[in-house]
């Protein structure tokens, strides 16, 4: 497998275009306060998106307690700026190892089990991740912390397109295939001489590590960080993204946190109905559409065939 | 004697997680499914509870009747319109189908009639007797012959009549169950029907309890009563009472001790603990897997 499609650079090319373009606008306040956090949003939860997608739709653990590493990076973070007056680079970062630290720990005992055990033992831990900063004092229990707004679209553009980079590498690498086989079949990669627990921890604390940048980047927007942010319902919103996107599919997972984060900025006011929709929208297309809009299928899948007659099969299959 | 108090409040707590875990145990056991929406049928049942008295002036027992009814046909709505199709689907298919499910009640019941909580009437007032020097509350009393009756009754099911025996063929072998010529699809209803009907009657034992319903107070018992159900050993009936029960006893100990707000993670470190050295809970073999 080659290191680099050959969309790579157009791609890269095109998202720094795309971002000068943002910058300028908003340099030039033609984009209003509004729509750059929507966009900042979106970058958020394309970030919450891409890290789950590896460990979901890549190694196919899957794993509901993504808001507890989110709520790791994002508690870090603020004590960072906010206690120590450090940069906000220098947050995000400890934010983001301190929640891999956090997959470390909670990876290495829970990945051992499988399916719905698996499930249930994240939502688990992020629960118990929930109500430990809920009891520590020194972040403000249930009354939140105070954090002053420092996310800006630079540092989420740029953050948003790191993790992208890094995952879309992981998954050609080495490492990336041995996850897609523990995807497929765990029980043959085992026996195919492959350290499913080894490559199913590494994929976990990278999800991790990127949940908790994200977090870093949320709390840092919002100007408070509460417990109750980080509850099941956030870890279920990071997981319709994935599931709606395509399990497996990362231009999907994108594809999705787009879109749906369009669909709840509109619906902003009607919390209920936003709800509602999603947990149809999680009925309908496991119904009838298991697999999610896209598949396993990418984006550039589908241009393939004009640039080369009947673009080769990934081989790439559905999840079982 | 503050510690007799502790045990029987512990005790009532937790018998009303045996009756939501025995639910999950059973729809486990019989489809490998985790009904996310179990709590949520609980929830409901509680409401129906609460409009049966407040609305109908009904008496509590035929109240708690009338849930459990409505609570069953419920949830064999629910297994017929969403899980039906998903018998041959993967298994993550399945558990993302049942938390949708679990959230359109919630929020589906919210945009009815919105997120208000309602108190529960005081039906049977405070009245408490004197026990080995401790006062003991009715209510706990009433909790507790209430659950042991439904669970013998259970019991009596499962083990002394045809759906029951039908229930345990489709579970140890659905396929062979199928050849034998039982009727898996209304078992599998059946199942559902009697889960949530324990479900509902332990929504009204609970809002008897704690005097406070609303329609996200499904969440929290329903996962731990999840955990006791894992605790037990899932698929296991005896399994689910005694998961449940210690359960309540630990939280009610951990509150006792001062840790109130640690109450509700003590819950999930059992849960992550029994995951770890006994996957297949207090009652349960080790099975081997094969490919």
């Amino acid at each position: 497998m080659k290191r680099h499609s050959k969309a790579f650079w157009p791609l890269l090319i095109a998202a720094l275009v795309f971002y000068a373009i943002v910058q300028g606008l908003i340099m030039t306040d033609m984009l209003g306060a509004y729509h750059t956090n929507t966009l900042i949003f979106i970058a958020i939860n394309i970030i919450l998106a891409v890290s789950l997608h590896l460990v979901i739709g890549i190694t196919g653990q899957f794993s509901i307690g993504h808001a507890g590493f989110m709520a790791v990076g994002a508690y870090l973070s603020a004590i960072v700026t906010m206690k120590f007056d450090l940069p906000f680079v220098v947050a995000i970062i400890v934010g983001g190892l301190v929640a891999a630290l956090a997959g470390l720990i909670v990876g290495i005992p829970s990945l051992r089990l499988r399916g719905d055990y698996l499930a249930i033992a994240t939502l688990g831990f992020a629960e118990i991740i929930r109500i430990i900063f809920l009891n520590i004092d020194y972040v403000g229990g249930a009354a939140g912390m105070q954090v002053s707004k420092m996310t800006d679209w630079t540092y989420t553009f740029f953050f948003m397109l790191i993790t992208i980079l890094v995952i879309v590498n992981f998954t050609r690498s080495r490492h990336g295939i041995a996850a897609l086989s523990i995807r497929e079949d765990e029980i043959a990669s085992d026996a195919m001489g492959i350290n499913t627990t080894y490559y199913k921890v590494v994929a976990f604390v990278i999800g991790a590590f990127f949940a908790g940048v994200a977090g870093a980047l949320f709390s840092h927007n919002f100007y408070i960080v509460l417990p109750s942010q980080f509850g099941f319902l956030k870890s279920v919103d990071i997981l319709i993204l994935v599931v709606l996107g395509g399990l497996g599919s990362l231009s999907g997972a994108i594809i999705s946190a787009i879109f749906l984060t369009l669909v709840s900025t509109f619906l902003q006011d009607y919390p209920e109905t936003r709800m509602i929709i999603y947990s149809l929208v999680l009925i309908i297309v496991m119904l009838y559409r298991p697999q999610g809009l896209m598949g396993t299928k990418e984006i550039t899948d589908y241009f393939r065939g004009w640039t080369s007659k009947g673009g080769k099969d990934n081989g790439k299959d559905t999840i079982t | 004697m503050e510690i007799i108090q502790q045990i029987l409040n512990g005790i009532s707590v937790g018998s009303i997680y045996a009756l939501i875990a025995l639910g999950y145990t059973m729809v486990y056991g019989i489809i490998k499914l985790i009904n996310f929406a179990h709590g949520d049928v609980f929830m409901l049942g509680a409401f129906i509870g609460f409009y049966a008295i407040t609305q109908f002036q009904m008496n509590f027992f035929v109240a708690l009747i009338f849930s459990m009814a409505i609570t069953a046909l419920i949830g064999v709505l629910i297994e017929r319109i969403a899980y039906k199709r998903l018998r041959n689907a993967t298994r993550i298919a399945a558990l993302i189908t049942a938390i949708g499910v679990s959230l359109l009640i919630e929020y589906g019941f919210i945009y009815i009639r919105g997120a208000q909580p309602e108190a529960y009437p005081d039906v049977f007032g405070r009245q408490s007797v004197s026990l080995f020097g401790a006062t003991i509350d009715m209510k706990a009393v009433l909790i507790l012959s209430v659950s042991v009756i439904l669970m013998l009754l259970l019991q009596f099911i499962v083990h002394k009549t045809k759906t029951g025996k039908a229930m345990r063929a489709v579970s140890h072998d659905t396929e062979a169950a199928k050849l034998m010529g039982i009727n898996v699809d209304n078992t599998i209803s059946a199942t559902f029907a009697i889960g949530s009907a324990l479900a509902g009657a332990a929504g009204v034992i609970f809002g008897l309890y704690y005097t406070k319903i609303d329609p996200l107070m499904g969440v929290i018992p329903g996962l731990k009563a999840f955990v006791a159900a894992v605790l037990g050993g899932i698929g296991i009936i005896p399994g689910a009472m005694v998961g449940g029960l210690i359960l309540g006893l630990v939280e009610t100990f951990v509150s006792a001790i001062g840790f109130s707000l640690w109450r509700d993670a003590a819950a999930f470190i059992i849960l992550i603990l029994i995951l770890i050295f006994r996957p297949s809970g207090i009652f349960g073999k080790n099975s081997r897997e094969k490919v």
